[in-house]
């Protein structure tokens, strides 16, 4: 007994170190895996009122930019419901309503790391919750991974771990959208058969498989492709529309069928 | 003395975390270039000190980088990494003379003190983007992120101790 805490006393600090290194490699690790980072994350309290602080000072830097933005999309906006050929554009009730959109600004952006996140300046008490869709005006932009009451961590397309449901514009052609880490602004696009005819400039836009966005919203264009190594499936370079880079107001959509599909899906697979 | 050494570390800690996670993280140099600046505590740090209590608090600061910055805890792996190697660096950088109750980190020459930074930085960088990246298939990646940020690192580092000497403490 005696030799054991003469050996905890005498490698103190050793074994200090190797109990802090297995609790931050834990960490890593349990992070790795989608829905257990409860614990590490930039939508908690503190963090989230630092962030927003030092964006209430940095965000009129970028005001002049923003408005003409916002200016843009307004005037598509306008351009669509005048051109509705629909008299009841604009449905009242709010039961047949499939989707809800909020409205955030991002207070801190990463691109340069390998798993990227996004932390958004509303959560619970705006109605944000873990898999909602996040959008700007030019396209998608990622899906919430954790939510704190004022604050939510959004789960960037720049990230290793995320895979979204998209397809070819026009057409029922699906695959998933990934991220290789390599460059900000370029995606992949994959599981798309050899035998579909692709060109240079085709639009990709989100698929309908998808619970979490609504079909049809804008991601990029096909940059370059080739066939993957077992030379049965594309491997296609999307360039973004989005500049990731560059954010500032985003829209948060709530798919309020999104419980039904799900245990919709579940029930069959039983 | 001891509650002005105290007060100073406090400071240090708070304001080398602001810097880093509000300036330094949004730097985006070349698109990937985020120097890490807070190693600096651990530079600074006074030398007589209780080493497990230095453990404990890098522990704490690394953990603070990564709440903000999203990495998981791989700044805290990192940093406790290097807190915990750095009487051996210390040992093998200044030689005997920091063995001497006396010595103080104003005492050594310009190049002793550089290069206790440079190794500092570089074992911390390394660890840093092994665990970010997680597979050897990338070692060039992982080389190229280690030597390009070390080098931006250094460069802010050198000119922050130049700025706030530690001289005469």
């Amino acid at each position: 007994m005696q030799q054991i805490i003469n050996f905890i006393i005498r490698y103190r600090s050793f074994l200090l170190y190797v109990f802090f290194m297995l609790i931050s490699i834990a960490f890593t690790i349990q992070t790795h895996s989608f829905h257990q980072s409860n614990f590490f994350n930039s939508s908690s309290w503190i963090t989230g009122t630092i962030y927003s602080a030092s964006n209430s000072v940095t965000s009129y830097f970028d005001l002049e930019d923003e408005n003409r933005l916002l200016l843009e999309e307004n005037k598509q906006l306008r351009y669509l419901l005048f051109n509705s050929q629909e008299k009841n554009a604009v449905q009242l009730d709010s039961i047949k309503q499939s989707y809800t959109i909020t409205s955030g600004q991002i207070i801190k952006n990463s691109y340069a790391l390998h798993r990227n996140y996004l932390t958004i300046n509303k959560g619970e008490n705006d109605s944000v919750f873990p898999d909602m869709g996040v959008i700007s005006s030019k396209g998608i932009i990622g899906i919430v991974e954790n939510t704190s009451n004022n604050f939510a961590r959004v789960q960037s397309i720049l990230n290793a771990n995320s895979s979204i449901n998209a397809k070819l514009k026009n057409t029922n052609i699906i695959g998933s959208l990934k991220w290789n880490e390599e460059s900000y602004n370029v995606v992949q696009l994959i599981d798309i058969q050899r035998h579909v005819q692709l060109n240079v400039g085709d639009t990709i836009v989100t698929g309908s498989q998808s619970s979490i966005f609504p079909e049809n919203i804008p991601i990029g264009t096909i940059n370059k492709f080739s066939l993957d190594t077992a030379k049965s499936f594309w491997r296609i370079d999307v360039a973004l529309f989005n500049d990731m880079t560059n954010l500032k107001n985003v829209y948060i959509i709530d798919n309020k069928n999104k419980a039904e599909i799900l245990k919709l899906e579940e029930d069959s697979n039983d | 003395m001891i509650s002005n050494n105290f007060v100073l570390n406090v400071i240090r800690f708070i304001s080398l975390v602001l810097v880093q996670v509000l300036i330094f993280n949004k730097l985006n140099f070349f698109g990937y270039i985020n120097p890490m600046v807070y190693i600096l505590f651990l530079y600074w740090y006074p030398i007589k000190q209780n080493k497990e209590l230095f453990i404990v608090l890098c522990f704490v600061l690394g953990l603070f980088i990564d709440f903000f910055s999203d990495t998981m805890a791989i700044n805290t792996a990192a940093t406790v990494t290097i807190a915990f190697l750095r009487p051996s660096i210390m040992r093998f950088v200044f030689g005997v003379n920091y063995e001497f109750q006396s010595f103080k980190l104003g005492n050594a020459t310009r190049l002793q003190q550089f290069t206790f930074l440079i190794v500092l930085i570089v074992i911390h960088h390394l660890m840093y983007f092994i665990l970010e990246i997680f597979s050897f298939g990338n070692i060039f990646l992982i080389l190229k992120k280690v030597f390009s940020i070390s080098l931006a690192t250094l460069v802010l580092c050198t000119l922050f101790s130049s700025l706030f000497s530690v001289a005469k403490e």
